[in-house]
């Protein structure tokens, strides 16, 4: 039931208004960053204010919510965003991928590919990816405005020149069809391709600095690269050490003061999926295996 | 092919109470393509003066100079550069120079900035420099450091590395030896086998002698001076 | 003779009509014209305040003049959209600033740097760039092992040269310089002349060079536009205005400084 003190989803209706405005306008122009009157939510800035407001515009009372936190549905940050929805909206809430209608995420995009209908909400900090280079938001507006952006290569050029190949290994800049190039929020560059084509709706809300981004469904996202060094969407040269999977994004977890590791799925829903299935990894416990 | 009419110049010193000092008037002369013409006259009399306004150096008053189908007197900026860097060559007294930059750089630009190939460029430099016993192993120094009688002669072979139609030599054997004194001479005799069209300054009596072959008095177009 | 044929009825590269930008009643510079042409290059003097550094903004385009035109190739750039004219910043047109912090990415490696300006056109092939960075730290005399170190590391005299070879990498056809030797030691600023007079006359490139230093545009400059109070009171051949100087003001600035 919702909570009688709030109106449904927290905001009132007039501020829904203006987000979904922002929300169709983005919508409409792939990957420009489109200002908002961003509100002050009941959480700090950092925590997903941005996408609690996207979410908070997008949910109707047949919603089904999930919310992740790098994957994980058990976090702090992904239980406490739940609860507010469930609080301020009642709505239906979801571990499952599949099950969900409206997904807000902090830097992850579920191992399980998503639908038609799906709307996909990501938690932004930082929505300019030109920032690092060029601090002046006047002028990152205008090189946006004429399409210079000669400048994210450089970034790019930095990072062979340094490291020897491209080591951003999040937040990696992407060109949407083919005009903006946007910061697809802090997920890892291993995720970068399930941008493109993606049958869902994806919603990008950054509350501190009142923008939102948006991909329509079946997008046109290409990873910046260079012809002799070109994109690749890398991860742990490992299989899940709970569930198998040699195709999921890992997590490194230290489990005690020698530095023994160990790699799971980061996507707690698709590493229990495959468990529930019989997969089993490394240091599944042995009574279970098949 | 250096042809001067009616040419006459005046100096307007605008910071001493602007008085005009009336230096040249009524010059003329013409120099055909393999003739050598002295201007003598005494020191004062404006032979250099009457040098610097036919390489432009100097803004003339009135009357025309005709170099190769120029008038400098009318010329603009593009034109004269144009000439100097084709037609009409210069040797001064004086070396101006990019410090830092080596001798054989310095020979060859003239050449360079024609659009020789380098390779070529300083092959005639290094040809130039040997000739005038300028030691090979000074060519990648640059001139700046030179006695006086090497920076003289480091500004002659520059001045003589293109094949000029016209040239102006301002005292080209000054300050040199025996030696390379007869080695110019035999440059300036070059020149005017070719067909060069020189106009030049000595005081060097039997070098005058030996190459000129008029001398014209600037005397005669000195106001105030004039007989 | 061909080459004197070509240097007079070749067309301007730059042609400049009453240009005029006034500060409320301040006159920044005040009907100034000139043609450039290709290979040629322009000295601009006179004192502090004399209109110069405005002049030189409202050509580059960092200013918009308030009357007059500017021609560069014909077209007239004054009319042109803004990204017309950032798309001629960063391709025909190149600017020297005076201190190459203005002109540089001091966060950025020598070869990103010099890099910028290709990848903005559009190279993507990072050995293709990398290797034009390593040419052009050799054509200013960079060493090639400097080439991923940041300029805060550099000499000024480096950073000044790391500067030139960020903007000419693109080849563009017309420099503008703001006192590019300022603020370096003597001896740097003649291995800087030098470099620029090589790259001047092997590019033809067109240059027009604002500096108060008139030893600077002895060696430089083919012409001189003398200014003062942002008018234009005397032009012509630089050695001519040095040597033999028609106006007072003129007069007074070439015996005012040490013999050049």
């Amino acid at each position: 039931m919702t909570d009688q003190a709030y109106n449904f989803a927290y905001l009132d209706e007039q501020t829904k208004r203006m987000i979904r405005r922002a929300l169709l306008k983005a919508l409409a122009i792939p990957g420009y960053q489109v200002p908002f009157a961003s509100r002050e939510m009941p959480m700090p800035y950092g925590w997903g204010t941005g996408g609690v407001q996207v979410t908070a515009a997008c949910l109707t009372p047949d919603d089904r919510l999930k919310v992740i936190d790098q994957g994980a549905d058990d976090t702090t940050n992904a239980v406490s965003i739940r609860r507010f929805f469930q609080r301020t909206a009642g709505v239906a809430t979801t571990e499952r991928t599949t099950d969900a209608t409206v997904i807000q995420t902090r830097h992850r995009i579920p191992e399980q590919p998503l639908a038609e209908g799906q709307i996909l909400v990501y938690q932004v900090p930082i929505p300019e990816p030109l920032r690092f280079l060029e601090p002046r938001e006047t002028e990152t507006r205008k090189m946006h405005e004429l399409e210079e952006y000669g400048l994210m290569h450089v970034k790019l050029y930095e990072d062979i020149a340094r490291h020897g190949e491209i080591a951003t290994a999040y937040a990696y800049p992407v060109r949407v069809e083919g005009r903006y190039v946007m910061d697809p929020s802090p997920i890892p560059k291993f995720d970068n391709p399930k941008l493109a084509g993606n049958p869902a709706i994806q919603l990008f809300g950054a509350g501190r600095e009142a923008r939102i981004y948006a991909l329509p469904p079946y997008s046109d996202v290409v990873s910046l690269d260079f012809e002799d060094h070109p994109f690749t969407a890398s991860k742990a040269d490992h299989a899940c050490d709970l569930c198998g999977s040699g195709s999921s994004y890992l997590d490194e977890v230290i489990t005690d003061d020698r530095g023994t590791r160990m790699f799971v799925c980061s996507d707690t829903d698709f590493c229990a999926a495959r468990q529930a299935q019989g997969h089993c990894g490394r240091l599944s416990p042995q009574g279970d295996a098949p | 092919m250096i042809e001067i009419q009616n040419l006459t110049k005046s100096f307007t010193l605008h910071n001493q109470g602007g008085v005009a000092i009336p230096v040249m008037a009524g010059a003329h002369l013409r120099v055909a393509p393999g003739e050598c013409v002295g201007l003598v006259g005494r020191s004062g009399a404006g032979k250099s003066t009457l040098m610097r306004m036919v390489y432009g150096n100097y803004l003339a008053g009135g009357g025309s100079i005709r170099i190769g189908g120029v008038d400098v007197v009318t010329a603009e900026p593009r034109q004269i550069l144009a000439l100097r860097r084709a037609v009409l060559g210069h040797v001064s007294q004086f070396l101006r120079v990019v410090p830092r930059v080596p001798t054989l750089e310095v020979v060859a630009e003239p050449l360079l900035r024609l659009g020789i190939a380098p390779q070529a460029a300083r092959a005639r430099a290094a040809d130039l420099l040997a000739r005038l016993n300028i030691p090979e192993r000074l060519w990648r120094l640059s001139p700046t450091t030179f006695s006086g009688g090497e920076q003289q002669r480091v500004n002659i072979a520059r001045g003589f590395a293109h094949d000029y139609p016209a040239l102006l030599l301002d005292e080209p054997t000054a300050s040199l030896d025996a030696q390379n004194r007869e080695v110019v001479l035999c440059l300036i005799e070059e020149a005017k086998a070719r067909g060069a069209a020189i106009l030049g300054i000595f005081h060097d009596e039997s070098a005058r002698d030996r190459v000129c072959d008029r001398l014209v008095d600037v005397t005669g177009f000195t106001p105030g001076l004039a007989a | 003779m061909t080459l004197m044929q070509n240097a007079i009825t070749a067309a301007p590269l730059l042609s400049v009509q009453g240009l005029t930008k006034r500060y409320g009643p301040r006159i920044g510079c005040a009907d100034v014209g000139f043609d450039l042409y290709p290979g040629e290059v322009l000295g601009i003097v006179g004192e502090s305040g004399s209109g110069k550094s405005t002049l030189l903004s409202c050509l580059a385009g960092h200013q918009r003049p308030d009357q007059g035109r500017i021609l560069f190739d014909g077209a007239d750039v004054l009319a042109f959209s803004e990204a017309e004219r950032r798309r001629l910043l960063r391709g025909d047109w190149a600017y020297v600033h005076q201190n190459p912090r203005d002109g540089l990415r001091m966060g950025v490696s020598a070869g990103g740097n010099v890099g910028e300006r290709l990848m903005a056109v559009g190279a993507r092939n990072y050995a293709a760039i990398r290797d034009s960075a390593t040419d052009w730290l050799g054509r200013v005399e960079i060493a090639a092992d400097r080439i991923d170190d940041r300029p805060s590391a550099f000499s000024g005299g480096m950073q000044q040269r790391l500067q030139i070879a960020r903007n000419l990498v693109t080849g563009p056809r017309l420099v503008f310089m703001d006192e590019p030797t300022g603020g370096l030691d003597v001896s740097v600023q003649a291995r800087l002349l030098d470099l620029l007079r090589g790259l001047v006359r092997d590019l033809g490139l067109s240059v027009v060079i604002v500096t108060h230093d008139l030893a600077v545009v002895r060696l430089l400059a083919d012409r001189l536009m003398v200014m003062k109070s942002g008018r234009v009171v005397e032009t012509g051949l630089t050695d001519q205005v040095l040597d033999d100087p028609q106006h007072a003001y003129t007069q007074l600035l070439v015996s005012s400084v040490l013999q050049v």
